[in-house]
């Protein structure tokens, strides 16, 4: 069944999924990958934005990804609080491996129950009219349903990549992840620096999680399918590598994509998930890990 | 030995007249205590969006029934715990319903998954089990106590496709070739047995044959995949999300097959319906109720459906409520019917006459057969027809959702190819 045409439209799907994967990873490469906080409530987050998206959307008439940008200084201070009871109760006690594990599962059925209560359990979607045309290049589709997260995605990873090298927070993030004490000797206060990072991250999940419901339907337990890509797609770009997160979520939109047109849908995840390891098994740090 | 002092044998002596009247106050009592009715139900996980609205209907029921007069002279009451769409929670709160809550009767969860775990539960009690949506799941136990509603028939995996290949055989000029393709899940994977077989059985062509994992998140490499080999029929075998992106990436791609659709659950969700508007159009897709003048003859349905839909808002659940609702209510309207006429709660009793009457209700006569499906499989096949925009008022009434199949529920003509109906 093989064609060039064939080839050459599953490696651009697959570079469009994985410009999206790379927007739903980027919340996890900051706040596992730098911050090593084992957030796994961080793919509840990304529904709770495609679901505020889908109220502003329906309510109001607001076009998804506007509203996912706008929401980001509300998910920016969700975040920030967050971290600050996390900090507290857990990371202050040195009680952070094993309980801070549980408050995060525990904080992500809280989201999902709450989800639930608040907006029924029917799926959701949104429909906007750029996302339901589709170009063709030479043979080659373009759906707009995944040019427009991949445009976004590969935007959020610059934008996150630019705060992290040139800014001085930026800079003080990626100072914490690598010596606390060394940062709190130059004046720098890390919990406050954490604060940060964790908001930003969860503001992420904001515009995440609306092109997440341009995308797909969503229902309050879709996040389950997502945990297991984020933190492969982070572990493989190199914990806290922003690039990597964005290559190396290329690297399994690709690998899906080519499997699911020339091999059968069915060995897509696990060919995926089988690369993960061989690159772990060669570069244990992942992709672009230090 | 110092004997007791009488201030205690007295209250000894009030306590026990006390315990004697109030358990001879009970047996006097006894007739107007509720007839309890105990489930689990997935009020949150991924069956959800179903299992609220099946509870709803169940709680209509209960309502009707209470207006008049109970059942046994009896008021009805129900007993539900969310069972999480986690089939490892069906076991616990069975017995605490049995156990504590001493529920009379019991109904399942909805579906298969759910209601797997129950089985050895009812069979271990003699208990009468009424199964809400599983698809073949006494076929290994043969239990005869259980009984199941959806109307899939004595041979569950080829009675849903049945009417899709059906249909596509009588077009003319005939369809040749199929694709199947189907989500690595319970349901999808028995509705593509059952696909597999009946291509071959109508002497069809198979050009594609592939599974994907639930947990895909672009369905285009798949669609296009398919469209090379230019099949005349595409049978999917999906769930919601799958539905949506297999559909929405069919557009997208351009892949027009000559009939399109089949096993695809989901579309009949109004969220979906709504949210996908006129790219709905030509799909032929299963279905077990519509909106369509034959459906709508049938006493009890109508009311129903005014109720359902007066409640479902405040409810937050499927405004419209055609897929598993009717069939919620249907499923303890058969238990209502079957306790009034063996005049009390002997599950043996219940059991023998639900296996030997033909019932009444508001999905029209039904009548068990082998393994508790029903007698004679009744899945229809309808086609989205003329939906225009993406408003859920177009779909209160008939029109946009034809029923195809089986002929006595035939409500109009399918519009061929699958391109002709797309406009």
């Amino acid at each position: 069944m093989f064609s060039w045409d064939l080839l050459a439209n599953a490696m651009v799907a697959g570079f469009l999924l994985g410009g999206f994967y790379a927007a739903v990873s980027l919340g996890v490469s900051l706040i596992f990958g730098l911050l090593d906080i084992a957030n796994i409530a961080q793919p509840a987050f990304v529904i709770m934005g495609a679901y505020a998206a889908f109220w502003l959307n329906t309510a109001f008439g607001l076009d998804p990804i506007l509203v996912g940008i706008g929401l980001t200084p509300l998910f920016y201070a969700l975040g920030a609080v967050v971290y600050r009871i996390y900090y507290e109760s857990f990371e202050r006690r040195g009680e952070e491996s094993l309980r801070g594990l549980v408050f995060f599962f525990g904080l992500l059925f809280i989201i999902e129950v709450s989800l639930s209560l608040t907006f029924g359990v029917d799926y959701r979607l949104v429909q906007t009219a750029y996302t339901s045309r589709s170009l063709e290049f030479g043979g080659v589709g373009i759906a707009f349903r995944y040019l427009v997260p991949c445009v976004v995605g590969m935007a959020m990873t610059l934008a996150l990549y630019l705060f992290l090298g040139r800014t001085f927070y930026g800079r003080a993030i990626v100072a914490v992840s690598q010596d606390q004490g060394a940062l709190r000797l130059m004046g720098a206060n890390p919990v406050h620096i954490k604060t940060i990072a964790f908001g930003v991250g969860i503001a992420a999940a904001s515009l995440a999680g609306a092109l997440l419901i341009s995308i797909a339907p969503v229902i309050p337990s879709t996040d389950r399918d997502y945990i297991g890509r984020m933190f492969a797609i982070t572990v493989l770009g190199g914990m806290g590598s922003i690039g990597g997160t964005l290559v190396a979520a290329i690297i399994l939109g690709v690998a899906e994509s080519l499997m699911a047109t020339f091999f059968g849908p069915s060995w897509s995840l696990a060919v995926s998930f089988g690369l993960l390891l061989f690159a772990l098994a060669v570069r244990p740090a992942g992709l672009f890990g230090r | 030995m110092k004997l007791p002092s009488i201030r205690i044998v007295t209250v000894i002596a009030i306590v026990l007249g006390t315990l004697a009247l109030v358990s001879s106050g009970a047996f006097v009592a006894r007739a107007a205590d509720p007839i309890k009715i105990g489930f689990g139900m997935a009020l949150t996980g991924g069956l959800s969006a179903n299992g609220k609205p099946a509870l709803l209907a169940v709680q209509i029921w209960k309502d009707d029934v209470n207006k008049k007069g109970g059942l046994l002279g009896r008021p009805v009451e129900i007993v539900v715990y969310d069972d999480q769409t986690n089939p490892a929670t069906v076991p616990g709160i069975y017995t605490k319903l049995l156990e504590v809550d001493k529920v009379d009767l019991i109904i399942s969860g909805y579906g298969t998954n759910l209601i797997a775990p129950l089985m050895p539960i009812a069979m271990e009690r003699k208990l009468v089990l009424m199964g809400m949506f599983g698809l073949a799941n006494n076929e290994k136990y043969q239990y005869p106590n259980y009984f199941q509603i959806q109307p899939a028939g004595p041979e569950p995996q080829t009675s849903m496709p049945i009417g899709f290949f059906e249909l596509a055989a009588k077009q003319n000029p005939r369809p040749q070739t199929v694709a199947l393709v189907g989500a690595d899940a319970e349901y999808p994977q028995n509705a593509m047995v059952g696909a597999r077989e009946l291509v071959k059985k109508f002497g069809f062509k198979t050009v594609y044959d592939k599974n994907y994992p639930p947990s895909t998140a672009d369905y285009t490499p798949i669609v296009r995949a398919i469209k090379a080999t230019n099949p005349d029929v595409v049978f999917v075998a999906s769930y919601p999300p799958d539905s949506v992106g297999m559909l929405r990436a069919a557009h997208e791609v351009g892949l027009q097959p000559k009939i399109f659709g089949g096993g695809m659950v989901g579309l009949q969700f109004t969220s979906i319906m709504a949210s996908m508007g006129p790219l709905l159009n030509g799909v032929v897709n299963y279905d077990f109720w519509a909106p369509e003048p034959t459906f709508l003859a049938i006493p009890g349905i109508k009311e129903f459906f005014k109720e359902y839909q007066a409640r479902a808002e405040k409810a937050g659940v499927d405004p419209l409520g055609y897929y598993l609702p009717p069939y919620s209510y249907t499923m303890v309207q058969i238990l209502g019917q079957a306790v009034e006429a063996t005049k009390g709660l002997d599950q043996q009793k219940i059991a023998d006459y639900i296996r030997a009457t033909e019932f009444n209700t508001i999905v029209g006569k039904v009548k068990f057969g082998k393994n508790g499906e029903w007698a004679k499989g009744r899945t229809l096949m309808v086609q989205y027809q003329k939906v225009q925009g993406n408003g859920i008022e177009q779909f209160r009434g008939p029109g946009k959702k034809v029923v195809l199949y089986p002929d006595e529920f035939k409500s109009g003509a399918m519009i061929y190819p699958y391109s002709a109906a797309m406009k």
